[in-house]
């Protein structure tokens, strides 16, 4: 591998990683509040395949992502909140289930072109190395929103509110906090991000079907699992360290085994470090 | 009620059971969507079961199915191709020649063996199956509820990354799938072998080990209190469950004649997570039961959702490709949200408790005569 190949692959490999971490965030917040692996947020994005112009469309990707990650939220996930865990996951995976075969029904099964963007798409030459501009753009938006998010966590009153609400439902209740609003926001700004990481990360593919929400989906959960889950720097570096993996695994001629590895990853930090790289240590009690 | 008399009945049951399958095998030129789907169905009931195993029973959430099927689907496959069709099944990428010389070497096996060769290709793929589930169950049991569920469903999506992989070409034919798989000769076959495995299965739940398996759903750390080791129980139980998964998935490629890496995918253990709570976490005749009707209901009676309707010239909105998974899907969170026994709750099928069922309905009947009763039952 040339230098210039490996810069071109580190660069593509940021990129895809930004929008892992945008994603991954949505996971991790989900998970620190509700203790739920939300399986439907790699579906919701899906139904941004909708072809309009992409004035209309990215903004209604986000409002529709952002509606439809809350509707699932109060429909789904609501009515089971004193029910037991496995019920949670099932209605998780159920949801996910329909969001699919709803999608396969609406747009049929057949891959889509994804809207162009036409703007994204500008091929800039830096040196050796050339990218289309969402390339450059995705790593540089990533940073941004995670620190406005950041600020929105640790500063203001909504999300002293968030935080309160993951340490523990009933306190944070009895403080005067409304469980349920402050849930829902989870889902708003979970959904948002997942919106914007979507059409970061489809704009650089050629098309779309009901299906390929699924495994980035999991690989975005996987990340956040990797940089401990509940923890938003967490995962983003998870995010970003799964993006780059992969891409050089890609870059080597295994391209079959960039989804395996992803996996393989996961499995190895649950036995060495089950609680992530950042993630706090959560002791059961009997 | 008797023993006597439940013997009698389950005696009863079974004739009639086996002079319909005699009947649709006898005319399955004229009943073939039946004979079809029944097969699928009770494949269906073996993996729903063995994943009721391990979920219900034992508490364990896994995902990972779909994984073990492809693994035991795959081991069948090779060894059920004949050797004279090997080369147009690999006509690609050529074929390894370990499975060459394996080929000419059963081939020289006497015939009777040659005759049982489906049986035995079941269980090797089985036993694959459980050899792979016992090496990821050492870490992966180590895991709890949502975060095994994970690593199983990342299990499975790694077992199907591996067959499709280029690397693997001469053996599992990479994204091209193995085709020209010998069948089962009749519907008796596919229905002798679900038996035995489901009634292993149900044997297994109602001996000590199906108690400690119980007793580790309803709580781990009084069930290790009680001396129920934990992990040998568990892992016991993920072997046994995956094992019976592979066997299906082997039943399975026989019955299709010809999988690829595709058929395996994550989507098939939801449908098998949507059989298993539609029949109740919890139960292996409501699995069997659920299997059945989801599978029939959905490959055959409920085919018309996925095509346009007419009423007159009318044409019903809605109706075409899709719209019957879509029904499917939110039976499934219906049943989640509202009614989260399923069919059988955590009850298994007995003539006591329909006799019971019987009575009530009697006893119904007649406290409300002028009424009819009928709205009461």
């Amino acid at each position: 591998m040339t230098l210039s190949t490996f810069f071109q692959h580190a660069l593509t490999g940021i990129s895809l990683g930004g929008a892992y971490a945008l994603i991954a965030i949505g996971y991790t917040m989900v998970y620190g509040i509700l203790r739920l692996i939300n399986f439907a947020h790699g579906d919701i994005f899906i139904f941004s395949m909708a072809s309009l112009p992409w004035q209309i469309a990215i903004p209604l990707v986000c409002i529709l992502t952002v509606a439809l990650g809350v509707l699932v939220e109060k429909s789904a996930y609501k009515p089971l909140r004193s029910a037991p865990r496995m019920s949670i996951m099932i209605s998780a995976i159920g949801v996910s289930y329909l969001l699919q075969n709803l999608a396969t029904y609406l747009f049929t099964a057949l891959p889509r072109a994804y809207p162009e963007i036409p703007f994204l798409k500008k091929i800039f030459q830096i040196g050796p190395v050339s990218a289309s501009l969402v390339t450059f753009i995705t790593p540089i938006l990533t940073l941004l929103l995670v620190i406005a998010l950041l600020f929105l966590i640790n500063h203001t009153k909504f999300g002293m509110a968030i935080r309160a609400v993951s340490k523990d439902f009933e306190t944070a209740q009895l403080m005067g906090i409304r469980l349920n609003n402050t849930i829902s926001l989870t889902f708003v700004i979970g959904s948002f991000l997942a919106a914007i990481g979507s059409i970061l990360y489809f704009t650089d593919r050629m098309s779309v079907t009901p299906f390929s929400g699924t495994l980035p989906g999991l690989k975005c959960f996987v990340a956040a699992v990797l940089g401990g889950i509940g923890s938003i720097p967490g995962a983003v570096v998870g995010g970003f360290v799964i993006g780059i993996c992969e891409t050089y695994l890609v870059a080597m001629g295994y391209s079959t085994f960039s989804d395996a590895f992803t996996f393989i990853l996961l499995i190895i930090i649950l036995l060495f470090r089950p609680t992530g790289l950042f993630g706090e240590k959560n002791i059961d009690k009997v | 009620m008797k023993t006597s008399k439940k013997i009698i009945y389950t005696i009863i049951l079974s004739v009639l059971v086996l002079a319909f399958l005699f009947f649709l095998d006898v005319n399955k030129n004229q009943y073939g969507m039946a004979y079809t789907v029944l097969q699928k169905g009770i494949i269906m009931a073996v993996v729903a079961v063995s994943m009721n195993l391990v979920t219900g029973f034992t508490g364990l959430f896994s995902l990972g199915q779909a994984g073990f099927m492809a693994i035991g689907a795959y081991v069948t496959a090779i060894f059920l191709i004949p050797s004279e069709s090997i080369g147009d099944v690999y006509y690609i990428s050529g074929v390894s020649p370990v499975i060459l010389n394996f080929k000419t070497w059963m081939d020289s096996l006497p015939s009777w063996i040659q005759a049982i060769s489906p049986y035995i290709a079941l269980l090797i793929g089985g036993l694959a199956g459980a050899f792979c589930a016992a090496l990821i169950g050492i870490p992966v049991l180590r895991l709890k509820s949502d975060y095994l569920a994970i690593a199983t469903l990342g299990f499975s999506e790694i077992v199907r990354a591996v067959i499709s992989s280029p690397q693997m070409d001469t053996i599992t034919n990479g994204s091209y799938g193995l085709k020209k798989i010998q069948g089962f000769t009749s519907l008796f076959q596919t229905f002798a072998v679900a038996t035995v495995c489901i009634s292993f299965m149900i044997l297994l739940i109602r001996s000590t080990y199906g108690r400690a398996f119980k007793a580790i759903r309803e709580d781990e750390i009084a069930a290790e209190a009680m001396g129920i080791n934990l992990f040998k129980h568990k892992e016991l139980s993920f072997v046994i469950g995956s094992f019976f998964s592979a066997v299906s998935g082997g039943m399975l490629a026989m019955f299709m004649r010809s999988i690829d890496s595709k058929t395996f995918s994550i989507s098939l253990t939801y449908d098998i997570l949507l059989i298993v709570v539609i029949g109740g976490i919890g139960s292996a005749t409501g699995s069997i039961l659920s299997a059945l009707l989801v599978t029939v209901s959905k490959e055959w009676w409920l085919r018309f959702f996925d095509n346009p309707l007419y009423i007159g010239n009318f044409q019903v909105p809605l109706f075409r490709t899709g719209f019957r998974m879509v029904i499917f899907s939110i039976v499934l969170l219906i049943v989640v949200l509202f009614y989260q026994r399923g069919i059988m709750g955590r009850n298994e099928f007995s003539w006591d408790r329909i006799a019971e069922n019987l009575l009530k309905i009697k006893k119904l009947l007649r406290r409300n005569p002028k009424e009819g009763g009928s709205k009461n039952v």
